[in-house]
C-alpha cells in the first residue's frame, strides 16, 4: 500500500492499542487491565462468556481507560483475519499484541486422543501464529511493534498428563525466537511470557492437596498472582523493555530455572 | 499513473530509495540494498496495490527492476 504523507499522519493520530486474546479471565483479564493503566485502548477477545469480557471492558473504562470486547475464536485462523481486517487494519495504531488465548484437554498419553492434541494445538499454538502474522503485516508498516506469548513452565518443563498441553507452550518458544529473529528488523520484539503455577480458575479445579503439594516444590512457598503475570506483560510492552527481544521471561516463583 | 510508475513508486517507498536509483536494470538486493524482508514486503505491497496474487516461485523470479515491471504488466 502507497502512503502518502496525509495517510501518514493518520495512522500516527489513530489509538496506540493493546489486543490481549483470551482477556475476559485469569491472566489475561489482569493483562488487559493493566495495559489499560499503562495507557493503552485495549481490545481483548472472548470465545465463551460475553458478560464477562464487557465487565473486564467496563473495568477499564471505569478506571479512565478504554476497551472494547470482541468475540473471537482463535481456533479458527479465518476469523483471525477477518477480525483484523475489520477491527485492526486502519482502525487503530496496533502497538502490543498479546497472545494469551488457551485451552487445556488434558489426558494421559495412552489415552489422549488426536482431536484433544489438534483442538489445543490449533488454540495455542496455531491461533498465536496467526495473530503474530496478521499483527506483523501491520507493524512491519509502522516500523514497531511488541509481540507478547503466553507460555507457560511446563512448556520449558514437560508435565505429565499434558502432552498436548505442553507440546505447545513448548512451541510457542520456538515461535518466539524465529519471529523475534525475523522482526528484528522492523524494530518489532517478539517475547515470551512463561507463567508458573498462578492462582486462576485452572489451578483452583485442583484438589487443595494437590495444590499444597506444588507450593511446597516452589521456593518462593506461595502460588502466584495473575497480577504478577501481567506486571511481566506490562514491562514487555512499555518503553523500557525496547532492547528485549528473543526472551522467554519466567515468573515462576523459582519452580522452574 | 502507468503501471510502471507505480510500480515505481512501490519500490521507492518500500526500500527508501531514490527514484534515480531505480534503474530498470537494478538488482533489489545487491543495487537497492534489500533484504529478503524487504523483498517479502514489496511483493506484499505489489499485491496490494494491483490486487494480484504473486506466488512463491513467481516472486523468487523478480530480482530486477524490470522484473517487477515485467510481472505486473503481464497479469494486468
Amino acid at each position: 500500500m502507497l502512503l502518502t504523507p496525509n495517510q501518514k499522519r493518520f495512522i500516527m493520530e489513530l489509538l496506540s492499542t493493546a489486543l490481549v486474546t483470551g482477556g475476559s479471565r485469569g491472566i489475561g483479564k489482569a493483562i488487559a487491565e493493566q495495559l489499560g493503566k499503562a495507557g493503552f485502548q485495549v481490545y481483548l477477545t472472548y470465545v465463551s462468556k460475553p458478560e464477562e469480557a464487557q465487565s473486564v471492558a467496563a473495568a477499564i473504562e471505569a478506571a479512565g481507560g478504554k476497551a472494547k470486547a470482541f468475540k473471537l475464536d482463535v481456533g479458527n485462523p479465518e476469523e483471525i483475519a477477518t477480525f483484523f481486517k475489520e477491527e485492526i487494519k486502519d482502525k487503530v495504531k496496533l502497538d502490543v499484541l498479546v497472545n494469551n488465548a488457551g485451552i487445556t484437554k488434558d489426558g494421559l498419553l495412552l489415552r489422549m486422543k488426536n482431536e484433544d492434541f489438534d483442538r489445543v494445538i490449533n488454540v495455542n499454538l496455531r491461533g498465536a501464529f496467526v495473530a503474530c502474522r496478521e499483527a506483523a503485516k501491520l507493524m512491519s508498516k509502522q516500523r514497531c511493534g511488541r509481540i507478547i506469548n503466553l507460555t507457560s513452565v511446563v512448556g520449558q518443563m514437560g508435565n505429565a498428563g499434558q502432552a498436548n498441553y505442553c507440546s505447545a507452550k513448548a512451541g510457542i518458544i520456538g515461535m518466539t525466537k524465529s519471529m523475534a529473529k525475523e522482526l528484528g528488523a522492523r524494530n518489532i520484539t517478539v517475547n515470551a511470557v512463561a507463567p508458573g503455577f498462578i492462582k486462576t480458575d485452572m489451578t483452583n479445579a485442583l484438589p487443595e492437596a494437590v495444590r499444597s503439594d506444588y507450593e511446597k516444590a516452589i521456593p518462593l512457598k506461595r502460588m502466584g498472582d495473575v497480577e504478577d503475570i501481567a506486571n511481566a506483560v506490562a514491562f514487555l510492552a512499555s518503553d523500557g523493555a525496547g532492547y528485549i527481544t528473543g526472551q522467554v521471561i519466567a515468573v515462576n516463583g523459582g519452580m522452574y530455572c | 499513473m502507468s503501471v510502471e510508475a507505480k510500480v515505481k513508486q512501490i519500490i521507492i517507498e518500500q526500500l527508501g530509495v531514490s527514484e534515480e536509483e531505480v534503474k530498470n536494470e537494478a538488482s533489489f538486493v545487491e543495487d537497492l540494498g534489500a533484504d529478503s524482508l524487504d523483498l517479502t514486503e514489496l511483493i506484499m505491497a505489489m499485491e496490494e496495490e494491483f490486487g494480484v496474487e504473486i506466488d512463491d516461485d513467481d516472486a523468487q523470479k523478480i530480482l530486477k527492476v524490470q522484473d517487477a515491471y515485467d510481472y505486473i504488466a503481464k497479469q494486468q
